[in-house]
């Protein structure tokens, strides 16, 4: 007998209960996987996809104005991929790195795999395809590019490139919502895919700061700070999040002068923000609770004053070690956009719920929902994965095994 | 201390200034709030259902069109001219009284029934304009099932959607006559028949038209039937809200003006050659005053004069938004029944404009 | 000198604004009145939009009719009764779910858990799989899967599928079960619908197949952590011992790991006790749906409010109670 066989038998077949347990999961395993195959290759009629696909991606924005959300991806896959590669052209100082280690080049076959593919699979329009092929090569381009090129750079233009994410963030708002002379369109055309990052980046860039806030207050000494903190904490931390969007979209009139409220969609958006923040904050707060006293007590020692200390001693080491907690956090609320659905605001879930309503694509569900949990599955998995690589790249000597999500 | 001469002059101005507001005021005009808003902003914000073949429906070219959608492009042209100067938003049966009170809709076009907990400034404190579709609620059922009365659904579920006067009315109508059944309750209508068509409950209850509209689109429309009962009056009926009585009764002559001119004889067609009868003929009164050409009636509500030869040109009369939505010339085939005109024994009936 | 005489002395002290002793409550007299005048803003337009409205709090509508009925429930409830009826019933609901959910989850949390850990690599992959698909999907799409295309595609009638004693099909889940009379009865089909003396709906059905698989992931990953904290010295000691996988599991690693799984139990359970307010979207009555239609049909959205953050803020004090006292409970084991 092989080796290989060998260590099969004696880690799959060692006593008889094992080996019935593991005949019984290949025969699972097996039937579920041939038949998935089967119905996605034959039963299973993709056309709902196809004929929507424009509504998933960007609900009912206007097809003239189209060009500018166009516009956007292209300029976040170019930062993308010159970020990429300006992290790879740059390794830290203790470890060589490679410019295109094995992960790099599996990830980006697969991009390109994908980018190219698809598009090709769903019979996109031939237009569409080429656009989806030239951001492929876009991203490819830039990352290339800025791995061979990269340490070229000087040191003052790398330490101000990462300001380009908020100054694209910036232009994208603008480019969505118009203003600068573009035409305007209203949020309630916003949908689907672009609905659900635009309210869910929002949400995770104004939570971060007013959690770091709420779970300094919790652990203040200051008995008014801590008990705002607490109650507020605690008070959101008890409820569903459907009871508080709903209270947004219902009693947020009647909390503001003459019944005037913002529009649906960015008190939906406000809403998470507040939410996420509550569970953010217990996240840092276990970040906080873990750098040694005797951190704050040399700090203050050398002169530093209190704000200074909490910003350059305690809460980097805070924010490094809560960070799984904290991209847990950020997960947890891309996933919670699902919900805006049950108030009636058509995000990507809402958007598939519409499309299945009509009639003509009745019986479909499926296929649309197993799109769906692939795209969501694939954001969140990629999320995780990004969040294991940046720890790594902040503190090796803490990595640890997996990412504790609550 | 003397005023310096440029303080001096800016004293009269401010007087004259306000007096001119003053004058502006007055007259023959009476602007509401509502009315000045919506001038300002340039559109309409009309509430509506978004997936109602017949009532109100969108495309997949995003286009919206129905019987809904067109009185608010009737309201639309009245104020601004032009029936495309509208944004409507989808509501579901939960949110719309909430968005309606809270200003995010002008107007809930949204096949909406008029009761008096919704008119009542104690209940929802709505104001209803006149009855666009008087219909009723009823019951859809398999045609294979071989249920022919409400009697022959007892203890079987009943699909209904929540928030509306309709589980209130099935729970009403079953429990007068004694019949024993479950409902399922979802949040939207879209829910409400996909669970029906799954085969989950046995029936779907809804008003009558939108139960037309809805087994319009279905794959097989003739494997479904409507029972003959009609368990409750649900007059359909646009709404704004009781803050606003000035605007509220600008929608409430809109619609008599759709009503009034399928009276008059006076479509899409011939609104240009009713206008030139009407300025030549100095003897065709109610013509003259409907058409804007003699009074001011226009500008008591806060609309142009000539709205009326606005709104006809835009959408037609009334039996023509009929006719193109709901009637024969639709997917839905339904009989004028009571919608129609008085005179040939329904219930449309326009107060006069004088 | 020394800095308690140096703050005495007049000529050194530091202007009060940078005084350690003035700074506390200068910053609390701050927060303080940013939040009261944040506060009065909001309770002002509140209660003013709401007086203009004649809607100001008041709880009589609570005995009026409620005019809707409920489609399950443990509590009996028709449309005559009033409306604080219908929210009893649709907590009691809420409870069925979540105590239902509750136990379901930790089992499967559990199993799956120690499966994590099992010699067999097929099992271990199979468990992580598991895990790491399920966490990652949200559970409202989960839960919309299982209703609308698992269980409504389940054949009805003669069709549906049967094992001896339990029948499943479109219309329910029926037990075997002691009917009237403690009298031993099967599933059986007449007049073309099922009977059976325990019946569950599809919409609970499908709320518990959601919430178990979602929540049972979280719960394993827990599990998994509480486990892997125990040391490897623990389990080479019983193996050398003579004891077996899972006698080791049973008797040695549990028991310790078991302090460190049950704080990061409560967050599961207080978790699923709000996740269970996603029912609405599966046509379970639940106290949120209940709540909703209320609203609704009475527009009194500040007592609906009121009343239903207030059940679900009781239900996670209760939930955190127990679980605090079995913390406690198991904290005392340590020698």
């Amino acid at each position: 007998m092989t080796p290989l066989l060998r260590r099969l038998r004696s880690d799959l077949f060692a006593t008889p209960a094992d080996g019935a347990l593991s005949l019984g999961l290949i025969a699972l395993i097996t039937a579920a996987a041939v038949g998935l195959l089967r119905w996605a290759a034959q039963k299973a009629q993709w056309a709902v996809i196809q004929a929507n696909s424009t509504l998933f991606a960007v609900g009912r924005y206007p097809q003239d104005q189209q060009w500018r959300l166009w516009l956007l991806t292209a300029l976040l896959t170019a930062a993308t991929g010159i970020t990429w590669g300006l992290l790879r052209s740059h390794p830290r100082a203790d470890r060589d790195g490679l410019l295109w280690p094995r992960n790099d080049r599996l990830v980006l076959g697969l991009l390109a795999a994908v980018g190219l593919w698809l598009p090709w699979a769903l019979r996109l329009a031939p237009a569409l395809q080429t656009r989806w092929w030239l951001l492929a090569a876009l991203l490819a381009a830039s990352r290339w590019l800025a791995g061979r090129f990269g340490t070229q750079l000087s040191r003052p233009m790398l330490r101000l490139f990462p300001l380009v994410w908020p100054l694209i963030y910036l232009i994208g708002m603008v480019l969505i919502s118009g203003g600068l002379g573009l035409m305007p369109v209203s949020p309630s055309q916003w949908g689907g895919l672009l609905l659900t990052m635009l309210t869910a980046s929002f949400a995770i860039l104004l939570c971060f700061p007013l959690g770091v806030l709420l779970a300094l207050g919790r652990r203040s000494d200051l008995p008014l700070l801590r008990w705002t903190s607490v109650i507020y904490i605690e008070f959101i931390r008890g409820a569903p999040l459907i009871t508080l969007l709903f209270l947004g979209q219902n009693i947020l009139g009647f909390l503001l002068p003459g019944g005037l409220a913002p529009d649906r969609i960015w008190r939906a958006a406000w809403v998470l923000t507040f939410f996420a923040a509550a569970y953010l904050a217990e996240a840092v707060r276990s970040g906080l609770a873990s750098v040694p006293k005797g951190q704050v007590e040399a700090a203050r020692s050398l002169g530093l004053s209190y704000p200074q200390t909490l910003a350059r001693v305690v809460l980097p080491q805070a924010l490094r070690v809560a960070l799984p907690a904290m991209v847990g956090q950020f997960i947890s609320l891309l996933q919670d956009t699902t919900l805006l659905s049950l108030i009636g605001l058509l995000e990507l879930l809402g958007v598939a719920r519409t499309v299945m309503a009509n009639p003509a694509f009745l019986g479909h569900n499926a296929e649309v929902y197993l799109t769906l949990a692939l795209l969501f599955w694939s954001c969140c998995a990629a999320l995780g994965l990004g969040s294991r690589a940046l720890e790594q790249r902040l503190d090796p000597q803490t990595l640890s095994s997996s990412s504790s999500r609550p | 201390m003397s005023l310096r001469p440029t303080r001096a002059w800016a004293l009269p101005l401010l007087l004259a200034g306000l007096l001119a507001g003053c004058a502006q005021d007055g007259g023959t005009g009476v602007q509401s709030a509502k009315l000045s808003m919506i001038q300002g902003r340039g559109k309409l914000v009309c509430g509506v259902d978004g997936k109602l073949p017949g009532f109100s429906f969108v495309g997949p070219d995003g286009r919206y069109s129905g019987l809904d959608v067109d009185v608010c492009q009737a309201m639309a042209a009245a104020i601004f001219g032009d029936a495309n100067k509208v944004e409507y938003r989808d509501l579901n049966s939960s949110e719309r009284f909430a968005a309606l009170a809270s200003g995010e809709v002008d107007l809930l076009s949204r096949n909406t029934t008029m009761t008096l907990s919704r008119d009542a400034p104690g209940g929802n404190a709505l104001s209803f304009a006149p009855t666009t579709f008087y219909d009723g609620q009823g019951m859809m059922v398999p045609a294979a099932s071989g249920i022919t009365t409400l009697k022959a659904l007892a203890g079987k579920p009943i699909c209904v959607e929540s928030g509306t006067t309709t589980e209130l009315n099935l729970a009403d109508r079953m429990r007068e006559i004694g019949v024993p059944y479950t409902p399922l309750k979802f949040q939207t209508g879209d829910q409400t028949y996909a669970a029906y068509l799954g085969g989950r409950c046995i029936a779907v209850t809804s008003d009558r038209s939108q139960l037309a509209a809805k087994r319009s689109s279905f794959p097989n429309p003739e494997a479904h039937t409507l029972l003959k009962d009609v368990m409750s009056k649900e007059p359909l009926t646009p709404a704004t809200t009781n803050a606003d009585p000035a605007w509220a009764d600008a929608v409430r002559w809109t619609v008599n003006a759709l009503i009034q001119a399928e009276e008059l004889g006076i479509t899409k067609a011939n609104i240009a050659t009713k206008v030139a009868e009407a300025k030549a003929n100095t003897n065709q009164a109610d013509l003259r005053r409907f058409l804007g050409v003699e009074g001011d009636f226009g500008k008591q509500l806060g609309l142009p004069a000539d709205f009326v030869v606005k709104i006809i040109s835009a959408v037609g009369n009334y039996g023509e938004i009929f006719d193109r939505n709901v009637g024969p010339g639709s997917k839905l085939k339904l009989d004028r029944g009571v919608n129609n005109q008085w005179t040939k024994g329904g219930l449309m009936y326009s107060p006069p404009f004088r | 000198m020394p800095e308690s005489q140096a703050l005495l002395d007049p000529a050194h002290r530091p202007p009060w604004w940078r005084d350690r002793r003035v700074i506390p409550w200068l910053v609390q007299g701050v927060v303080a009145l940013v939040l009261l005048v944040l506060i009065a803003f909001l309770l002002g337009n509140l209660i003013h939009n709401l007086t203009t409205r004649g809607m100001l709090l008041s709880w009589r509508w609570l005995g009026e009719p409620a005019g809707f009925d409920i489609s399950e429930t443990a509590v009996p409830f028709s449309a005559e009764m009033p409306y604080w009826r219908g929210l009893a019933a649709g907590l009691a609901n809420t409870l069925r779910a979540v105590l239902t959910g509750l136990v379901g989850a930790t089992l499967l949390g559990t199993l799956a858990g120690m499966a994590s850990f099992s010699r067999n690599p097929l099992l271990r992959g199979f468990t992580r799989a598991y895990v790491e698909t399920i966490r990652n999907i949200p559970l409202l799409l989960q839960l919309i899967f299982w209703y609308f295309v698992v269980f409504l595609s389940l054949p009805n009638g003669t069709a549906a599928l049967q094992i001896p004693g339990v029948v499943l099909a479109k219309s329910g889940l029926y037990l075997a079960g002691f009917g009237q009379g403690l009298h031993w009865s099967l599933p059986q089909l007449v007049n073309g619908v099922w009977q059976a003396p325990l019946r569950l709906s599809v919409e609970f059905a499908a709320l518990m197949s959601g919430l178990i698989i979602y929540s049972g992931a979280f719960i394993a990953e827990v599990v998994r952590g509480g486990i892997a904290s125990v040391p490897k010295g623990q389990w080479e000691a019983a193996t050398s011992l003579g004891m077996g996988w899972f006698a080791t599991l049973r008797h040695v690693v549990l028991p310790q790991a078991l302090r460190v799984i049950v704080p990061g139990l409560n967050t599961q359970y207080i978790s699923l006790a709000k996740n269970s307010s996603l029912a609405v979207a599966v046509g379970f009555t639940d106290l949120y749906s209940v709540a909703e239609t209320t609203l609704n049909q009475t527009g009194r959205a500040l007592e609906v409010y009121l009343l239903l953050l207030g059940a679900y803020l009781a239900m996670d004090l209760v939930i955190s109670l127990v679980m605090n006292g079995l913390n406690r409970f198991v904290q005392i084991r340590e020698r």
